[in-house]
């Protein structure tokens, strides 16, 4: 059975769905945009809970 | 459905700009231009692409409550001339999809409000959505002639919430000056506005004070509101938000304000039919400068605080 891309109504919405389209787009750059920020932010702290270790600084003993 | 019908809402499509009108577009223009005061007046220094995002998200929300508030009005919409070419009346999109896209957007908005500045933020776009939607559109504006000022209360939280977008802090007295600005300003701005659109709110049967009280009453309104709003607006000079360039756009703008009031005041329905409402015409569009000049003294006041020059 053939697929049919082009429907009648691709047509007639065509222009909404672009605009649809263009948006989610953007917002997903804009949530990625985002995110970097916060992510490399000097305030950026991974919290506690989640961390499991990173970034924890563990005390070397000397063995003397 | 038969053909006819099919061909008929096949020539109402709605269109990206039919959903766009929805949101109210020069409402969000004020929800932004006050949001980025409040933002920008803050002490506090916000990061470009977060301080974007957070107004973004905001202006959606604000759209959000737009939306919902003309899928409830739609009724009255369409008997009001001002309102009937709005895209529900005009037939372009169902009452129902207003009220999908109103919901949500008022859930995007207020979720990545609270991600993108923070949970108080977010907290307090989604009071304000259901503030404008649940007490105002759907409770008190059909119910009490006192509608407008409740309904300014609304419009008037975007500036406390850009300097929450800032700070995240609340309990300041400069957010909440202007708040009251817009707050005491929506008043006699939207009175004006009924005084000379006066068979709208009659034929939609909304009971404005111009319907409820008489003209004369709302006349009287509007110069005891100028008047408080005139304290307000100058005492403000004299905040941690004000400083010489907001002195002098106050007290020019408000004797100007003030004059406009008086000369509603002092006026009758004779006088107003000779001139068309001339001098309420003349007061409203001096209400738009009028805000917009008091924000924009604000901002100055704030953009020149780094090189020395505002404040006190």
């Amino acid at each position: 059975m053939a697929l049919r891309p082009e429907h009648e109504i691709h047509t007639r919405r065509k222009s909404l769905n672009i605009g649809v389209g263009l948006m989610l787009g953007s917002f997903v750059l804009l949530v990625m945009l985002l995110t970097y920020t916060k992510i490399t932010s000097a305030e950026f702290q991974i919290p506690a809970s989640a961390a499991k270790g990173v970034g924890q600084q563990i005390p070397v003993q000397e063995s003397n | 459905m038969t053909d006819v019908t099919n061909v008929q809402s096949f020539e109402n499509e709605p269109q990206l700009g039919d959903y766009y009108a929805l949101l109210k577009p020069r409402v969000m223009q004020l929800v932004v231009f006050t949001a980025v005061v409040g933002m920008l007046a803050a002490p506090v220094a916000v990061n470009p692409v977060v301080g974007f995002a957070s107004i973004l998200f905001l202006a959606i929300g604000a759209g959000a409550s737009g939306a919902l508030n003309m899928w409830w009005d739609a009724d009255i919409d369409a008997i009001m001339k001002r309102t009937a070419k709005r895209p529900i009346p005009a037939g372009k999109v169902t009452a129902q999809s207003a009220m999908y896209l109103g919901v949500a957007l008022s859930g995007l908005s207020v979720m990545m409000l609270s991600l993108s500045a923070n949970l108080l933020a977010g907290f307090m776009l989604a009071f304000t959505i259901f503030f404008y939607v649940v007490p105002y559109s759907m409770w008190l504006k059909r119910s009490t002639p006192q509608n407008i000022v409740i309904g300014g209360a609304a419009g008037a939280f975007p500036p406390v919430i850009g300097w929450i977008i800032a700070t995240g802090d609340i309990l300041v007295l400069e957010p909440w000056l202007m708040f009251a600005l817009i707050f005491m300003w929506t008043p006699p701005h939207f009175w004006a506005l009924a005084l000379f659109m006066r068979n709208d709110y009659d034929d939609a049967k909304v009971p404005m004070l111009t319907v409820t009280h008489g003209r004369r009453s709302t006349r009287n309104h509007i110069l005891a509101y100028t008047v408080l709003l005139v304290i307000l607006a100058v005492a403000t000079a004299f905040t941690g938000i004000g400083g010489w360039v907001y002195l002098t756009t106050a007290v020019v703008l408000n004797a100007l304000f003030l004059k406009g009031a008086y000369d509603i005041w002092k006026r009758d329905e004779e006088m107003c039919e000779v001139d068309n409402f001339a001098v309420e015409r003349k007061f409203f569009r001096l209400s738009l400068w009028y805000l917009f000049a008091h924000f924009f003294a604000i901002l100055a006041e704030a953009a020149l605080k780094p090189i020395g020059f505002g404040g006190w």
